[in-house]
C-alpha cells in the first residue's frame, strides 16, 4: 500500500458538485438525510460506508441516474457549476453526458469494442467523420490504458475481454463525451487485485482532466486513490474532510469505528 | 463442549430419526420411501411422454394416410378435334359466338375424342355410350377446355394433346376408395367404366400422376372432388398473414415497450396488464363475433375477405405478441439500460439501440408462434364470412385483400362437411399443406431465434 498518497495535496479549490441538505426517497423510506458534499475539481472523492448506507444511492443522484426508479424522490440542492441539477428545464440526457458514470460489473454493450466505445460520440454528434471518430476512440482507449491490449482487435465482441479489460473498456467508454465528473459505483469490486490496481492507477492519471467520484468499500482503495473522503452511515453524512485526516484522525467516533473495523 | 445428541427413544417418527450408528451401505427406511417417490415419478412421467408420442403418431398415420392420395391425381391424355362447325357455329372467331358454345358442347366433344381415342387404341367399347364414357370424365374438365378456346381462339379448327381430370370415382378406383362391388351399387359409375379405365391405362392413354392443381386450383363443387384444389385457401391465408404481420408485429411490439419501459406503474396500468392476459385466454370465436360487429357492421368492409380476417386474427394475434414480447424485454439484464443512460443515451435510444436488438429473438419468436396459431384459427374466420364457396382468385394486394377468399383451415373445415368420399382425402391432403406450413413457420421462428442470439 502506497500510503504516500495520503499526503496527496488537493490541488484545486474549484467546486464541480455542491449538494447541500440532500434528501433521498424511497417511497416513504428516506435513504439519504441531509447530505451536504462539496466535489472539487480534478480530485477524486470517494465515499466510503457500510452496505445500505445510501453512498451508491447518493452517486446516482448526481447524473439523476436515479430517475429510472419510479418511487425515487430527491430533495434539497444538488448543483453543477451553480446550475441546479433537479431544475425541471434539465434534461437528464445532457447532464449524463457531462456527468459520466462507470458501474460496479462491467457492462460492455453486446457489441464490438469500437462500437463501444463510439456509441457516446454517435448519439450525441461529437464527430463529422469516420476519421474524427476513430481518432476518439483511439484516444479514449489509450486513456484507459486499453489501446495497446485491443488495437488489433477493436472489431471484436467487447463482452470478450477479460473482466478488468471489461472494466476498462467502459472507463473509456464513459470519457468518450469529455464528461467533467467521472462517477464510479464500485468500479473494482468485481476485479482481481492486479486487475483493481490497473484501474487504480487509471484513476489517479484521469485526475488530471476529470474530476471523478468512486464509491468503494474498500478502505485501502479509498486511501490509496482519493484525495477527499466522505463516510456515509445509515444515509447520514458523518464525516467529511481530506483522506489523510479522515483515515489518520476522524473527529468522529462512528468513523474511528468503521475504519477500525469495529463497525460496519 | 456439549453432550452428543441421542436420538434413541426422542419423541420423533421413528422414520425421521437418522441412526448414526447404521452402515452406509444400507438404505434407511426413509430413504428407500423417497427414493420409490422419485421412482415412481418419473415412471409417470416417461408413461405421459410415452402416450403422448402414440398419440401423435395415431395422427400422423391417419392424416398422412387419408391424405397423400391427394397429392396423386388420375389423368387422361387424348387428342380432340376443335371442330370449328360444333364451336364456332358463325365462323368468325367473334368471342360473343365463341361463348355460346356451353359447357355441354364441349363435354359431347370430350366424350365423342375419348370415344374415338379408345376405338384408335383397338379396345372394344363393349356397348358403352357416349354418356357412360362422359361420366369417366370429371365435369370439371369440359369447362377447362371451353376457357382455353375462349382464351386461345385460334385453337378452333386444330386438333390438340387435352389432358383431363378422370372422375373422382375412376380416381378414387386407383387410390382404393372404389371397387367392382361399389361400383356396382353407384349409379355415378359402373363396373364396366372401371374396367374401361384399366384397359386406357395398359393403352397409356390414362395415368396417375403429381397433382399440382391441388395447390393451385379453386375450390370445386360437391360433385367435383377431383377438381377441387387449395389455391384460392392458400393465397386468403397467406393475404391474411401478410395484415397481421404487419398490423400486430408494429402496435405489439410498440404496446410491449410503452408498458414496460415507459407507461407509469400505477393501477390503471394494472389493470390493463391483467386484461392483457385475459385476452389470450379469450375463445376465438368471440373475436368472430367482434371482427362481424366492427369491420363488417359498422366499418362496413366487404364480407369474407382477407383484409377482415387479417383485422380479426390480429385483435387475436396481439396479446400473443404482447405477452412474450414484454417478457424479452424483462429478460434484458438492467445493467445494459444502466450503460447507455450513463452515456446520456436517451429512453428511447436505450430501447432501439440496445434493449430491442437484445430483446429481437423472444420478439420473433413469439410473433411467428403468433402467426402461427393465427393461421390455423378457423372459428373467428366462420363468423366473417370466409367459410363461403369462393371459386375466384382475389386480386393482387392491396385491392385484392378487400376480394373475397378462403382460408386453410376454413377449407378443411368445409370439405369435411362435405358428402363426397373424396373429399375427405382432400381434406386430410389440406391438414398436411396445413401442417407443412406451420413447421415451416416454426423452422423460420429457431432461426432467428438462433439467428440474432447474442450473448452479453
Amino acid at each position: 500500500m502506497k500510503d504516500q498518497r495520503l499526503e496527496t495535496r488537493v490541488d484545486t479549490q474549484t467546486i464541480k458538485i455542491e449538494a447541500r441538505k440532500a434528501q433521498v426517497y424511497y417511497g416513504t423510506n428516506h435513504a439519504i438525510k441531509d447530505v451536504d458534499v462539496d466535489i472539487m475539481d480534478k480530485t477524486v472523492t470517494a465515499f466510503i460506508g457500510p452496505s445500505g448506507c445510501g453512498k451508491s444511492t447518493f452517486l446516482r443522484c448526481l447524473n439523476r441516474m436515479n430517475d429510472t426508479i419510479p418511487s425515487c424522490r430527491v430533495e434539497g440542492s444538488i448543483t453543477l457549476e451553480g446550475e441546479s441539477i433537479y431544475d425541471p428545464r434539465v434534461d437528464p440526457v445532457q447532464l449524463r453526458a457531462r456527468i459520466g458514470m462507470v458501474f460496479q460489473k462491467p457492462n460492455p454493450f453486446p457489441k464490438s469494442i469500437y462500437d463501444n466505445v463510439a456509441y457516446g460520440p454517435k448519439i450525441h454528434g461529437l464527430t463529422r467523420n469516420k476519421a474524427e471518430l476513430d481518432a476518439i476512440v483511439e484516444s479514449c482507449l489509450r486513456k484507459a490504458a486499453l489501446w495497446n491490449e485491443v488495437k488489433d482487435r477493436l472489431q471484436a465482441p467487447g463482452t470478450g475481454l477479460s473482466g478488468g479489460q471489461q472494466q476498462r473498456l467502459c472507463i473509456a467508454r464513459a470519457i468518450t463525451t469529455s464528461p467533467e465528473v467521472l462517477l464510479m459505483d464500485e468500479p473494482c469490486s468485481a476485479l482481481d487485485p492486479i486487475a483493481t490496481a490497473q484501474v487504480e492507477e487509471l484513476i489517479d492519471e484521469l485526475r488530471s482532466q476529470f474530476s471523478v467520484v468512486i464509491v468503494t468499500h474498500s478502505m485501502q482503495q479509498a486511501a490509496r486513490v482519493s484525495q477527499r473522503t466522505a463516510f456515509f452511515h445509515l444515509g447520514n453524512l458523518v464525516e467529511f474532510g481530506e483522506t489523510g485526516q479522515i483515515f489518520t484522525n476522524p473527529k468522529d467516533p462512528r468513523t474511528e469505528s468503521y475504519i477500525s473495523g469495529r463497525i460496519g | 463442549m456439549t453432550a452428543p445428541i441421542s436420538l434413541k427413544g426422542s419423541p420423533l417418527h421413528p422414520r425421521a430419526a437418522i441412526d448414526t450408528r447404521a452402515s452406509l451401505l444400507l438404505q434407511d427406511p426413509r430413504t428407500k420411501a423417497r427414493n420409490a417417490t422419485e421412482k415412481r415419478f418419473r415412471a409417470y412421467g416417461l408413461s405421459a411422454i410415452v402416450v403422448a408420442l402414440l398419440a401423435l403418431v395415431w395422427l400422423l398415420v391417419s392424416i398422412f394416410g387419408n391424405g397423400l392420395p391427394a397429392f396423386r391425381q388420375t389423368f387422361m391424355t387424348i387428342p380432340v378435334t376443335l371442330d370449328a362447325a360444333l364451336l364456332d357455329k358463325g365462323g368468325k372467331r367473334d368471342p360473343a359466338d365463341l361463348s355460346k358454345a356451353t359447357t355441354v358442347a364441349y363435354g359431347k366433344l370430350l366424350a365423342a375424342s375419348l370415344g374415338a381415342e379408345i376405338t384408335a387404341k383397338g379396345i372394344d367399347l363393349g356397348g358403352m355410350d357416349a354418356k357412360a364414357l362422359a361420366k369417366m370424365i370429371s365435369e370439371e374438365s369440359p369447362a377447362t377446355l371451353r376457357n382455353r378456346v375462349l382464351a386461345d381462339p385460334s385453337l378452333i379448327g386444330t386438333t390438340i394433346n387435352f389432358t383431363l381430370l378422370a372422375s373422382g370415382r375412376i380416381d378414387g378406383y386407383y387410390k382404393g376408395r372404389v371397387s367392382m362391388e361399389s361400383a356396382a351399387l353407384d349409379k355415378n359409375t359402373s363396373p364396366e367404366q372401371l374396367a374401361m379405365a384399366d384397359k386406357l391405362k395398359a393403352a397409356g392413354v390414362l395415368s396417375t400422376s403429381f397433382n399440382t392443381g391441388f395447390m393451385t386450383m379453386p375450390d370445386a363443387s360437391d360433385k367435383r372432388p377431383e377438381a377441387a384444389g387449395l389455391g384460392v385457401a392458400i393465397v386468403g391465408s397467406l393475404y391474411m398473414m401478410f395484415v397481421v404481420l404487419a398490423l400486430a408485429l408494429p402496435i405489439g411490439v410498440a404496446t410491449s415497450v410503452y408498458l414496460e419501459e415507459f407507461a407509469p406503474k400505477n393501477n390503471f396500468t394494472d389493470l390493463i396488464e391483467v386484461n392483457i392476459a385475459n385476452l389470450a385466454a379469450v375463445p376465438s370465436i368471440v373475436y368472430g363475433i367482434l371482427g362481424l360487429s366492427i369491420f363488417i357492421n359498422f366499418a362496413g368492409l366487404p364480407q369474407s375477405a382477407p383484409i377482415v380476417g387479417g383485422l380479426v386474427l390480429t385483435l387475436m394475434t396481439l396479446p400473443r405478441i404482447i405477452i412474450p414480447t414484454r417478457a424479452a424485454l424483462k429478460a434484458v439484464p438492467p445493467s445494459i439500460r444502466d450503460a447507455a443512460l450513463g452515456i446520456g443515451a436517451s429512453r428511447l435510444q436505450t430501447i432501439t439501440h440496445h434493449v430491442l436488438p437484445l430483446a429481437m429473438p423472444g420478439i420473433l419468436t413469439g410473433t411467428i408462434i403468433g402467426l402461427a396459431q393465427a393461421l390455423g384459427e378457423t372459428a373467428p374466420l366462420l363468423l366473417i364470412g370466409m367459410v363461403a364457396f369462393v371459386r375466384d382468385f382475389p386480386g393482387a394486394p392491396p385491392e385484392g385483400l378487400f376480394d373475397p377468399a378462403s382460408a386453410l383451415p376454413v377449407q378443411i373445415y368445409n370439405w369435411t362437411q362435405r358428402g363426397d368420399p373424396g373429399f375427405v382425402e382432400r381434406a386430410s391432403g389440406a391438414i398436411i399443406v396445413l401442417l407443412v406450413f406451420l413447421i415451416a413457420m416454426n423452422a423460420v421462428a429457431i432461426y432467428f431465434r438462433r439467428k440474432f442470439e447474442r450473448r452479453w
